[in-house]
C-alpha cells in the first residue's frame, strides 16, 4: 500500500490539495506531542511531516532549532521517536507519515538498521536535509530494499541535471523549496519558478510539495494555481507551541485554529 | 561530478543542504581554475611576502633542551602577520572569493585567530565581512574581537547551544544557505563540505614547504619528529604535507584532551574514532550513543571543535601520522616554560604540541633527535585565560 499514492488520488477526486504540517517529535514533551498530531489530523491535516531532534539542524531556521531545544528537555530521544510514531500508527493507519531525519542520526544506528526500523514502524519517507544527490547513493539503496519514499528537495537555483535525478530517485513527494536559506517565516517564500515546475513536471508524475516560510493562505491559492500539489507548514505551527507551550489548552486552540484556516485554503472548490 | 577527489579514503564528502552544491562546485570550479593561472598565484606569492611577511624563522629552542641530547625547532607561524597561520590560507580563499565576483565573506571563529586574518584580508581587499562567534569564545577571546573590530569587521554572537565554535560554524552554513550568490564562506581549517578541506590544505602547504628546505639548511638531514596540534588541523597538515612520502620523519598530531579523555570533557575525536556526518563531512565526530553531536572542551578555544578535518582520520587509518593528546594542565605547563625559558609567548593550541614535544625529550633524554614543532600561532589572545587558570591553581607566583 503506498499511502502517498492513495492520498494524492483521493484529494484529486475531491479538488484538493495537500496540507502536511511539520512539527518536531516531543515538543514541548511526549505526551503533548501526541495531543497535538490529534490537533493537525482533526482539523485537517492530510499527510504528517515529523522532525526527529537532533543537535545540530543546520537547515533549520530558530524556531524550529527551539524546538528541538524544548523536546530535548523533555528527555525525548530517537527510541522513543519511534514509539511515538508506532502510536500515531496505529491510531491513524491510513495517514502518510515522512519524517525529517539529520544524516548521523542514521548513520550512527546503521543505515540499513534505520530504514529496516522505519519499515516495521510504518514511516512512509524519509527525508534527510544534509544529504544532497551526490551523497545519497547509499541511503537510497536501503530506502529502496525497505520500500520507504525517498524525498528529496529541490531547491530554487536547481539546473537540469538536478532536476532529472530528483525526478528519477524521488517518490513520494518531491520538496519544492519557496526560497534560498533555512526555515522560518521571517523570510517570506516567494513563488516558485514556473520553468522549474515545468521540467519536473515533465519529467515525474510524482507531486510537488512546496516548503519553507509558507504561512499566508492567499500564497497557498496562489501556489495552487501554479500546478503545486500542496504545502508543508512548518515553523509557523510551530511558533505556536512556542508561544503557549505552558497553557496546553490555549495551545491546543491555537493550532486547531491556524491549520483549520490552512487546510481551507489548499481546497480549490467545495464539493 | 567534483572536479577533484571529494573523499580522502572514506572520509570527506559533501554533506550539505542541496542548495549549497552550487556554491560548492563555483568554489570548486574557481579553484582549479586559479591553480593554472599564473597572475592568480603570483598575486597570492606576493601577498604571502610582502604582506603576511613569509618565511617565517625556524628557531631553535636553546634552553628547554638543556642537559638533553634532543634539539627542539619551532616554525614560527606565530610571527606571521595577524598572528597564527591562518593568514596563509585566508590569502587564497579572499582571492577566490574576488575571482568568483563575491563581495561580502562568511566566516566563524572559535579563539579568533581565523576571525582575524578574515578580517584582515577583507580589510586589505575592501571585501564586507561577517563573523559569526560563539559567546562564551567572545568572553574568553575578547582582544581578537577588538581586533576584528576595528578591521572593519561584523561580529554576529551565537547564543544558541554550546556557544563555541561549534555553533558558529553551524551559524555560518545557515547564513551561506540564504546568500551563497553574493557571499563566499571562508571555512578556517582542513574541515567542512569538499572542497574546502583541500582547498586549505593547498594553501597551507607553504608552511611544510619552509621547514622542509630550512630544516636542510640548518641541519642538512630531515629531522626524526614533526609535532603539530590539532583541532580541525589546518596547521598540521600544512606542516605535514611535505613530509608525508619521507617515511623516515615521525608525523605526530596532538589532540586536546581537555579535562582528560576519560572524564568525556575533551577535544579529542580521534581518540574515540567514532565516525559520523556532521559539518558537511564524514569525519570522526564525538557524538553520544544516539549520534547527537556532542560538546568538546578545551581550554583552548581555537581546539574546541567536536570533529576533524577528514583527511586527518585518513592519515591515521593508515597509520601515517600518529594521534596523541594532551591536558589542559599540561598544555598550560608547557605555555609557561615556553614563556620563562625561550622568551616566547606560544597560542594554547600550539602549547599542546610543544607539551608534548617535552613530553618525548623527557622520556630519553639521551637519545640524539631532532623534532619540530609549528608553533601554529601567538599567546597574546590567551593571557587572561592563562592567567585565571594559574589563578584557580594558585601556582601563579
Amino acid at each position: 500500500m503506498n499511502r502517498y499514492k492513495n492520498l494524492f488520488n483521493h484529494l484529486k477526486k475531491k479538488n484538493e490539495a495537500c496540507f502536511t504540517p511539520f512539527i518536531i517529535i516531543g515538543d514541548p514533551n511526549f505526551e503533548d506531542s501526541l495531543s497535538i498530531i490529534d490537533i493537525l489530523i482533526k482539523n485537517g491535516a492530510d499527510a504528517l511531516e515529523l522532525g526527529i531532534p537532533f543537535s545540530d539542524p543546520i537547515a533549520d531556521g530558530i524556531t524550529i532549532q527551539k524546538s528541538n531545544l524544548r523536546s530535548f528537555s523533555s528527555g525525548i530521544n530517537v527510541q522513543k521517536c519511534f514509539k511515538f510514531i508506532q502510536k500515531i500508527r496505529i491510531k491513524y493507519p491510513n495517514i502518510p507519515i515522512g519524517i525529517l531525519v539529520y544524516a548521523n542520526i542514521i548513520f550512527n544506528k546503521g543505515i540499513k538498521n534505520f530504514y529496516s526500523e522505519c519499515s516495521f514502524t510504518g514511516i512512509d519517507s524519509v527525508l534527510i536535509p544534509d544529504v544532497p544527490l551526490q551523497e545519497y547513493k547509499i541511503f537510497l539503496k536501503y530506502a529502496n530494499i525497505f520500500n520507504i519514499n525517498s524525498i528529496f528537495i529541490c531547491p530554487p537555483n536547481a539546473d537540469k541535471n538536478i532536476i532529472e535525478k530528483i525526478s528519477l530517485y524521488g517518490t513520494g513527494y518531491i520538496y519544492l523549496l519557496s526560497r534560498s536559506g533555512v526555515t522560518g517565516t521571517k523570510n517570506e517564500a516567494i513563488l516558485p519558478d514556473k520553468k522549474i515546475i515545468s521540467m519536473l513536471k515533465q519529467k515525474s508524475n510524482t507531486p510537488l510539495l512546496q516548503g519553507f516560510g509558507i504561512s499566508d493562505t492567499m500564497y497557498i491559492k496562489n501556489l495552487l494555481k501554479i500546478g503545486i500539489s500542496g504545502v508543508i507548514c512548518g515553523s509557523v505551527i510551530i511558533e505556536k507551541i512556542e508561544k503557549y507551550y505552558k497553557k496546553n489548552i490555549v495551545m491546543y486552540n491555537s493550532i486547531g485554529k491556524l491549520v483549520k484556516k490552512l487546510k481551507k485554503s489548499t481546497i480549490l472548490k467545495k464539493n | 561530478m567534483t572536479l577533484l577527489n571529494s573523499y580522502f579514503g572514506n572520509f570527506g564528502g559533501m554533506y550539505v543542504p542541496q542548495i549549497l552544491i552550487p556554491a560548492l562546485y563555483q568554489l570548486e570550479d574557481a579553484f582549479v581554475s586559479s591553480q593554472k593561472d599564473k597572475n592568480f598565484l603570483m598575486k597570492i606569492k606576493y601577498l604571502l611576502k610582502n604582506y603576511a611577511g613569509r618565511p617565517t624563522p625556524l628557531t631553535l629552542c636553546k634552553n628547554i633542551t638543556k642537559g638533553t641530547n634532543t634539539k627542539i625547532y619551532l616554525k614560527r607561524e606565530d610571527l606571521l602577520h595577524g598572528g597564527a597561520h591562518k593568514t596563509n590560507q585566508v590569502i587564497g580563499q579572499a582571492l577566490l572569493a574576488v575571482r568568483m565576483k563575491k563581495k561580502e565573506i562568511i566566516a566563524e571563529t572559535g579563539a579568533g585567530q581565523h576571525g582575524v586574518a578574515t578580517a584582515m584580508i577583507c580589510s586589505l581587499l575592501n571585501l564586507k565581512c561577517r563573523i559569526y562567534m560563539g559567546k562564551k569564545d567572545i568572553q574568553r577571546q575578547n582582544l581578537n574581537v577588538l581586533r576584528m573590530k576595528l578591521m572593519g569587521a561584523k561580529i554576529i554572537p551565537v547564543s544558541t547551544g554550546t556557544q563555541t565554535l561549534k555553533d558558529a560554524c553551524n551559524e555560518a552554513l545557515r547564513d551561506w544557505s540564504g546568500s551563497y550568490e553574493k557571499s563566499h564562506y571562508m571555512i578556517g581549517t582542513v574541515a567542512g563540505p569538499h572542497p574546502y578541506p583541500t582547498i586549505v590544505k593547498e594553501y597551507q602547504k607553504i608552511i611544510g614547504k619552509e621547514t622542509k628546505q630550512q630544516i636542510l639548511d640548518q641541519e642538512g638531514i630531515f629531522p626524526n619528529l614533526i609535532i603539530a596540534c590539532v583541532g580541525g588541523g589546518s596547521n598540521a597538515i600544512g606542516i605535514f604535507s611535505n613530509f608525508i612520502k619521507n617515511e623516515q620523519v615521525n608525523l605526530i598530531g596532538v589532540e586536546p584532551a581537555g579535562k582528560g579523555i576519560d572524564t568525556g570533557k575533551h577535544g579529542a575525536p580521534l581518540q574515540n574514532e567514532k565516525i559520523g556526518i556532521y559539518f558537511g563531512m564524514k569525519s570522526a565526530i564525538m557524538q553520544n550513543q544516539e549520534g547527537q553531536i556532542q560538546e568538546s572542551w578545551s581550554i583552548s578555544s581555537g581546539l574546541d571543535f567536536p570533529s576533524i578535518g577528514p583527511e586527518h582520520v585518513f592519515l591515521k587509518k593508515n597509520n601515517r601520522v600518529k594521534y596523541v593528546s594532551i591536558t589542559d594542565d599540561e598544555a598550560i605547563n608547557a605555555f609557561v616554560t615556553l614563556c620563562k625559558k625561550e622568551g616566547i609567548i606560544p597560542a594554547l593550541e600550539s602549547s599542546h604540541a610543544i607539551a608534548y614535544a617535552i613530553k618525548i625529550m623527557n622520556k630519553n633524554t639521551k637519545k640524539k633527535q631532532i623534532i619540530i614543532v609549528n608553533l601554529s600561532g601567538r599567546g597574546d589572545k590567551d593571557l587572561i585565560t592563562v592567567e585565571n587558570f594559574l589563578k584557580n591553581k594558585r601556582k601563579l607566583k
